[in-house]
């Protein structure tokens, strides 16, 4: 063998270069081997891939974007969840953004109105309502959540129930405006930061991209126009094509709200670029001071309805009602066409008829509503007061918010370098060592790094006592490392 | 392109080509022919055929690469960004493409959709459908204070036996929905965050439905199940596991008229209509699908999956073991899924024994289970379509991972979860409903199909589901799709009647439609029969 490469290498070195025309007469064997080998894995490897059952790209792919620290804290959480008298050590959930603090109020309700649960007034309700699988929705039922949300609003806008789409939670609305606004390959810009599911729901069935738009803490975070053009024109550079923006107001996760000049600037923008706009207004019901809150609603209302038909709002009740599990979420759109298409498209997330029938009646009973408004208001502010208090004396600054289940804190300060890795160590650090899980703002997409969202609700006032002395024991023990 | 390959080659011996007799290379000129000679005497013995294992293939696909990228440049309009990333311009008609600024200034209509959405706004249902179902709301049947109005035929429900259903929930209501456990109301555990593939309980109690709508001959595993908001989203979720935009499946007509929304409206997904015919008792055939799966091929689609409704939609007729056997075959050998949607398994009358995919899969052992999946749902078999229930049973892992991570758009309301548990779980009552059910369904089919006997209209022969399937093609005026859809018309118009035509169903024999006998009680049967003599006597 030796010899026959010597012979060979001769051969070349004699001046003929072209070694890949030489034929057989050194006899490079080797090369049949090789040749075969090749072959031979070749058809290995589609007779391998013949027999895994081929999936489509989608399920074969990381779209889903289920990787990130995000759904790790999660993890974490879920094999060793924090428990007062059972596992005292537990991981405590400061990622989840869920409302608990108001579920005696819907006890309360319900044990006083049977009729809401069962079908105490006559059998014949419950036929047609098993029966009814009309996409349109039960009328009483948008009836219900468009007087809802007027009264959220402070009744400063109209809201028609014949423009209400009903979707099984506010995830599959923002899916849904996206399949109809949107081709594959289009692209959404979005606020950053934002919430980290849209990676997944805006992007991961529809084919469409998201842009961020970067804000900086310099002004509180706050979108502006400059923000909103830079970002379209990265998009238009990347060969995109923009098909709206999406905000959130109130903002996860600033837990602040938009303010009435941004509002009308970022309409004007959607507007002078022909794109759509789609305010989701989840969080509506959680500001904690009503007049602070402006919907995208008021503003189109007060341009006597000028460019509505690019507007488009979401909403569901699983936030300010704190009812996740019951998967009620609509669309209020302005344009006809949108409504009509996504009404069709709801068949594949239409909402229980039981479920609809239950939270009509309760949903348009003036009293409650107003009752549980104001109370569910009223203590969020609480909790949000003590946590912000409570940070404050670990030595850590939030920014100002003024709605939703969560704080937006800055822990720059306890970063060993200011970078997207440095704020990952510290989120592995407090999600390992103190025993919390909290929300990275790198998973936001945040330019700046440091920031952390803290959820507040989904917890007993003791339980949020016991995370906060963590926290503080915590800051204490970093500012001494860091002195020496 | 010559001095990387000698870099980048592997040692000399092993590249050295080994086709017969050689041509002399031609002699490497000097001076400045030199470099030329490098490059053009490679590219000679390339295409001579000489090029190597590496070389002789890269090369070509890098010229051919090129050139593709050249044509396109040249070809296309000059636009200002040459990077655009390739977009989907696959089937849906598209919306001219210009950058928004571009239209500054000019009158613009306002902010388009995708066109996703503009063929999903034009697109199915049809306006036959909507036409009847419309009438029929306006001026619905009822035997004593409307007597004449519409009666509808084309939309199935079963009301047969849901005077159980709602005994049941009388009794139970109070507590079917609160944990009992925890002393009474506690809606935490109801509201937060759940699965969202659904409770572990509710698919405990559905595998052991199941296991009793198919009397025992197969016990399902409740940790293969994934629970969506009805059976329609579990085809279009299945249909994003399964295939890519633009690929196919191939499903038997005539077919439930819905298939052709879930798979494409948001997936994708074509439907690839494989005929049956009325000789055959509209069964599908393995040639029929070999047929459809070559053309299918030629016009350049890939064929993903077989999905087949057993009951079958609109026919009514259960398929036969050998046929499921042999379809696992089919599909072995085309390396493609199978999709059985047996929604209707629970509402069988007929005497002859439902087989499901899991029981074939149950007795074949050296079958790949992996690429068989199977549709249900609750809407049928026990009447609560409001309540949005519907699953996907699959043998494949990977699938079940990514189904469940999907139904995030579409899962079921807690509650409705939490009174499905209470009320499956009460097997006496299950036992009992299934039973009724099943020979009040007997009764009914028996009763209309003696009644369009009579009238001189046969119906194929059908073991299950909520509809007759009856050749109607002797009182048309011509065999044609217009014959059809005028004597439709006429039903509608004279006779009062809202059925589902053939074409609906995509049926390539023009005149069968299909009647659903589940809404009606014994007393309707002979005011039908009465209308259709209406128009049919007349011939």
């Amino acid at each position: 063998m030796l010899e026959t490469k010597q012979a060979v290498k001769d051969v070349s070195r004699r001046g003929q270069r072209y070694w890949w025309l030489r034929g057989e007469e050194e006899g490079p064997r080797p090369f049949h081997f090789s040749f075969t080998w090749f072959v031979a894995c070749f058809l290995k490897l589609t007779t391998m891939a013949k027999s895994c059952m081929p999936l489509s790209e989608l399920a074969t792919s990381n779209t889903h974007g289920e990787d990130s620290p995000y759904f790790a804290g999660w993890k974490a959480y879920d094999e060793e969840p924090y428990d007062a008298a059972e596992n005292p050590s537990g991981v405590i959930q400061m990622g989840l953004a869920e409302n608990q603090v108001s579920f005696d109020l819907l006890e309360e309700y319900l044990e006083q109105h049977p009729e809401a649960t069962g079908w105490g007034c006559g059998i014949s309700g419950f036929r047609e309502n098993a029966l009814f699988q009309d996409y349109h929705g039960l009328r009483a039922f948008r009836q219900a959540m468009a007087t809802f949300m007027e009264k959220i609003r402070g009744e400063r806008a109209k809201f028609d129930p014949e423009r209400i789409v009903l979707t099984a939670g506010a995830t599959a609305a923002n899916e849904l405006l996206t399949f109809i606004l949107a081709d594959p390959g289009d692209c959404v810009l979005i606020p950053a930061p934002y919430y980290p599911g849209f990676d997944r729901d805006l992007r991961w069935r529809t084919g469409a991209n998201i842009i961020p738009v970067h804000c900086n803490s310099s002004n509180g975070f706050q979108i502006t126009t400059q923000n909103l053009e830079a970002a379209f024109a990265e998009a238009v550079a990347m060969g995109f094509r923009v098909r709206g923006v999406l905000i959130t107001n109130p903002s996860n996760p600033l837990g602040t709200t938009i303010s009435r000049p941004v509002l009308e600037e970022i309409l004007v923008f959607a507007a002078r670029n022909d794109i759509h706009l789609i305010s989701d207004e989840i969080y509506s019901g959680s500001v904690f001071s009503p007049d602070e809150f402006v919907s995208m609603a008021e503003i189109v209302e007060e341009r006597g309805y000028k460019d509505c038909e690019r507007v488009h709002v979401v909403y569901s009740l699983s936030k300010d009602l704190g009812l996740p599990g019951f998967r009620v979420g609509a669309i209020y759109s302005y344009n006809d066409r949108v409504v009509t298409t996504a009404r069709k498209m709801s068949s594949f997330t239409l909402v229980s008829s039981q479920t609809q029938k239950m939270l009509a009646s309760m949903l348009s009973d003036r009293v409650f509503v107003e009752n549980y408004l104001e109370t569910n208001r009223k203590r969020l502010k609480e909790r949000h007061d003590y946590i912000v208090e409570g940070l404050k004396d670990a030595g850590i600054e939030c920014l100002r918010g003024n709605a939703g289940l969560f704080c937006w804190m800055n822990l720059a300060p306890l970063l060993k370098e200011t970078t997207r890795e440095g704020e990952l160590e510290l989120w592995k650090l407090i999600l390992q060592e103190v025993k919390l899980n909290i929300t990275p703002g790198s998973s936001c997409h945040c330019s700046e790094a440091g920031w952390f969202r803290v959820c507040f609700a989904n917890m007993s006032q003791r339980t949020l006592e016991v995370a906060l002395r963590r926290m503080r024991n915590f800051t204490e023990k970093m500012m001494m490392i860091k002195e020496n | 392109m010559n001095p990387e390959a000698e870099a980048k080659a592997p040692p000399a011996d092993e590249e050295a080509t080994s086709a017969g007799p050689l041509a002399f290379p031609p002699v490497a000129a000097r001076g400045g022919g030199a470099a030329a000679m490098r490059l053009i005497v490679p590219l000679q013995g390339i295409v001579q055929g000489r090029g190597g294992l590496v070389l002789g293939s890269l090369i070509p696909c890098a010229l051919f690469y090129f050139l593709q990228i050249y044509l396109k440049r040249n070809r296309s309009s000059p636009s200002p960004s040459s990077s655009s990333p390739p977009a989907d311009e696959g089937e849906l008609p598209g919306i001219v493409r210009t950058l928004s600024r571009a239209s500054l200034g000019s009158a613009r209509s306002p902010a388009a959709v995708s066109s996703r959405a503009v063929s999903i706004a034009k697109s199915s249902d049809s306006a036959a459908y909507f036409v009847g179902y419309k009438k029929c709301s306006e001026d619905p049947y009822h035997p004593l204070d409307n007597p004449d109005g519409v009666i509808q035929l084309g939309l199935a429900e079963n009301h047969l036996s849901f005077d159980l259903i709602e005994g049941w929930f009388a009794t139970n209501s109070k507590n079917s929905w609160f944990d009992e456990r925890q002393g009474g109301l506690n809606i935490n555990g109801l509201a937060t965050y759940q699965p969202s593939d659904g409770l572990m309980e509710l698919k405990m109690a559905i595998a052991g439905f199941m296991g009793q709508v198919v009397q025992g001959s197969v016990s399902f595993n409740p940790s293969r199940i994934i629970l969506t908001a009805g059976a329609t989203s579990a085809i279009e979720i299945l249909s994003f596991c399964l295939g890519d935009h633009g690929n196919g499946f191939l499903v038997p007509s005539p077919y439930y008229p819905g298939y052709d929304r879930n798979t494409k409206w948001t997936a994708g997904i074509e439907v690839i209509p494989v005929p049956c015919r009325s000789t055959d008792n509209f069964s599908f055939s393995i040639a029929a699908l070999e047929r459809a799966y070559d053309q299918a091929k030629k016009r350049g689609v890939k064929v993903r999956a077989v999905l087949f409704s057993n009951p079958s939609n609109p026919v009514g007729n259960l398929l036969q073991r050998k046929l499921l056997h042999d379809l696992l075959d089919f599909a072995t050998e085309k390396n493609i899924h199978v999709i059985a949607d047996e929604v209707f398994a629970g509402s069988t009358y007929g005497n002859e024994e439902f087989v499901s995919m899991a029981e074939i899969l149950n007795s074949d052992d050296e079958f790949d289970r992996s690429r068989v999946h199977i549709i249900y749902s609750l809407s049928k078999d026990l009447s609560v379509p409001g309540f949005r229930t519907g699953l996907i049973y699959s043998f494949n892992d990977q699938v079940l991972s990514v189904a469940s991570k999907l139904t995030r758009f579409s899962s079921i309301s807690a509650p409705t979860q939490r009174l499905l548990i209470s009320m499956l779980t009460d097997s006496d009552f299950i036992t009992r409903y299934i039973k009724v059910n099943r020979s009040r369904l007997r009764a009914m089919h028996a009763l209309f199909v003696d009644g369009l006997k009579q009238l001189g209209i046969k119906c194929v022969k059908s073991g299950g589901g909520f509809y007759c399937w009856a050749d109607v093609s002797q009182f048309m005026k011509s065999y044609s799709e217009k014959g059809e859809f005028e004597l439709w018309k006429e039903m509608l118009d004279l006779a009062k009647i809202n059925a589902t035509p053939g074409t609906a169903c995509h049926c390539i024999e023009p005149g069968w439609f299909r009647f659903c006998f589940t809404t009606l009680t014994e007393k309707d049967v002979p005011v039908i029969m009465e209308r259709f003599k209406r128009i049919f006597d007349s011939r």
